[in-house]
């Protein structure tokens, strides 16, 4: 574009950019506040932040929603990428579409329909609710978004590479290994980057299908948060802040080499 | 054959995915709306949802989400627009997603502290003369930290329509003649209506069924659907009519793809 952006649009922008952050730093700015609130700053304390690491309940919430997003994401991989294999596969387009749609339910669904569903579900089979039932949810709705960003990756893939496979005498399973999933990898990592997203920052179907002994992180904020104001829940926003970034320059410079490496491999 | 059997054998954990938490949920939620509080098959539920009560919230429930997805479209499209414009757009792109990546309970909690009876805005508010407002717990609220949750989301989708935009259409425009506002509402607009479309996809069914939000921010005020789904089935224990609130959900989900829905056979 020629025109240089006009002043008025950088105004704009940065009042954009100042609302969407404002809420953010505002919590971790009250986080070193030794007054009780979020409304008058008496003076700096790390006390807030003392508390939360002394808080050994908190910790082990903190590490069962680690855990919990590992895992999920980790099985949704598997069955995301086996399903974009599978819908790949098929060649009739009615069927085809037909797969899609039943993929894409979860995504389109409405959170609450999803946790009531899976409630009823686990319920119904007689599965206690706990740490296995969100591990299933997470893993469940996860699924369909590795299938989405696998999927273009394998129509990218142009056929006679495994042709060219074949007539070199690599079997089925070969195929898949040394071809296929190198070939997809990059959409295998951002699905594995968004199921790991997903589920740490679930709280509805969490909320519906966890049971008494057992919570995540967003659950707990949300039971936290329904008493008032505690500044511990800033100081855990300010972590969590940090956790986030962390995670974006990671994908951030994941997604990078592997434009350069697919750059590499085009000369 | 061979290869159909290790094609089936493979494909047994995708599958067995569909059947169970896509298929069954929905087969299960239907039933259970037919079930009565004690668990007999009847046709209550649907009568109690067509009663004042029912169809008064359901009203409503549209009513805030199609407040809330306008004001995130007014938001969204000129600063998805003007990122457009910038150097370094994509780098933009995601410093407007990392809030998103925010836990939603957390950005929500923030507002407990600005909006509050002594918060900041209401500081200011008495600075310039106002004086203090009820600002927590009004529809005013409701909409503002809702429309503030779902702008990422709505950004992104139009960034993606109009970056795909071929600067030529606009060049050729101008050549003919149209004005800035003609080109914008000629070429511009009706060129990037489906990034439009899937980003009121993404803000209008959520919003609908947002029942965290109305329980932390609108003091349990405002009652969506997705709150008397809540309600339902944690609360009163009445699965049946929870269901039947879920099954009218997802009729009204599907109308919305429906509508909202690509039509690229057309093309």
């Amino acid at each position: 574009m020629e025109r240089k952006t006009s002043k008025l649009t950088n105004v704009f922008l940065m009042i954009i950019f100042f609302i969407l952050y404002a809420p953010i730093f505002f919590l971790i700015y009250y986080s070193f506040n030794s007054g009780g609130t979020m409304y008058h700053f008496e003076s700096f304390t790390l006390d807030w932040y003392k508390e939360l690491f002394s808080d050994m309940r908190l910790l082990i919430i903190v590490l069962n929603t680690l855990v919990v997003a590992l895992l999920s994401a980790l099985f949704a991989t598997i069955i995301g990428v086996i399903g974009a294999l599978a819908i790949h596969e098929v060649k009739k387009r009615s069927i085809r579409n037909g797969l899609l749609s039943l993929n894409n339910v979860l995504i389109v669904s409405p959170d609450v329909i999803i946790g009531a569903s899976f409630l009823i579900l686990f319920t119904i089979s007689g599965y206690k609710l706990g740490f296995y039932s969100v591990l299933l949810s997470h893993i469940a709705f996860s699924v369909p978004i590795v299938v989405l960003m696998v999927l273009p990756k394998l129509s990218e893939m142009s056929s006679s590479l495994v042709d060219a496979a074949r007539d070199l005498g690599a079997s089925t399973w070969e195929v898949l290994i040394k071809v296929i999933l190198p070939f997809i990898s990059p959409g295998i990592m951002a699905g594995f980057f968004m199921a790991l997203t997903y589920s740490l920052d679930d709280f509805a179907v969490t909320f519906f299908v966890t049971g008494n002994g057992f919570s995540t992180l967003s659950v707990e904020i949300y039971s936290l948060a329904r008493r008032g104001v505690s500044l511990n829940i800033n100081a855990l926003s300010a972590l969590l802040f940090l956790f986030t970034i962390l995670l974006v320059v990671v994908y951030y410079f994941i997604t990078q080499r592997q434009k350069l490496n697919a750059v590499g491999v085009k000369k | 054959m061979n290869t159909r059997l290790t094609r089936s054998w493979y494909t047994l954990p995708y599958t067995l995915w569909i059947v169970f938490f896509v298929i069954a949920p929905i087969v299960l939620v239907v039933y259970y709306s037919f079930l009565d509080i004690n668990g007999d098959f009847s046709f209550v539920n649907y009568q109690k949802f067509f009663t004042p009560v029912y169809l008064t919230m359901t009203l409503s429930s549209f009513w805030y989400a199609f407040l809330i997805t306008f004001f995130s479209f007014l938001v969204a499209y000129p600063t998805a627009y003007l990122l457009t414009k910038t150097k370094h757009k994509q780098l933009w792109l995601l410093l407007i997603i990392v809030p998103s990546w925010i836990n939603l309970l957390l950005k929500a909690y923030a507002f407990l502290g600005i909006f509050g009876t002594y918060g900041i805005s209401n500081q200011l508010l008495e600075a310039i003369g106002i004086g203090t407002q009820q600002i927590l717990f009004t529809d005013f609220s409701f909409i503002f930290i809702s429309v503030y949750i779902f702008i990422p989301f709505m950004i992104l989708p139009i960034f993606n329509s109009l970056n795909e935009l071929n600067p030529t259409l606009i060049d050729a425009a101008n050549d003919l003649g149209a004005s800035k506002w003609t080109t914008f509402t000629r070429v511009i607009f009706p060129m990037t209506i489906e990034g439009v479309k899937s980003g009121i996809q993404v803000t209008f069914i959520p919003a609908l069924s947002l029942f965290m939000l109305t329980r932390l921010i609108a003091g349990n005020r405002v009652i969506t659907l997705g709150t008397a789904i809540e309600q339902h089935f944690l609360v009163t224990q009445d699965w049946g009519m929870g269901s039947t609130i879920a099954v009218f959900l997802i009729i009204i989900m599907f109308a919305i793809m429906a509508v909202t829905g690509t039509r690229k056979r057309g093309v």
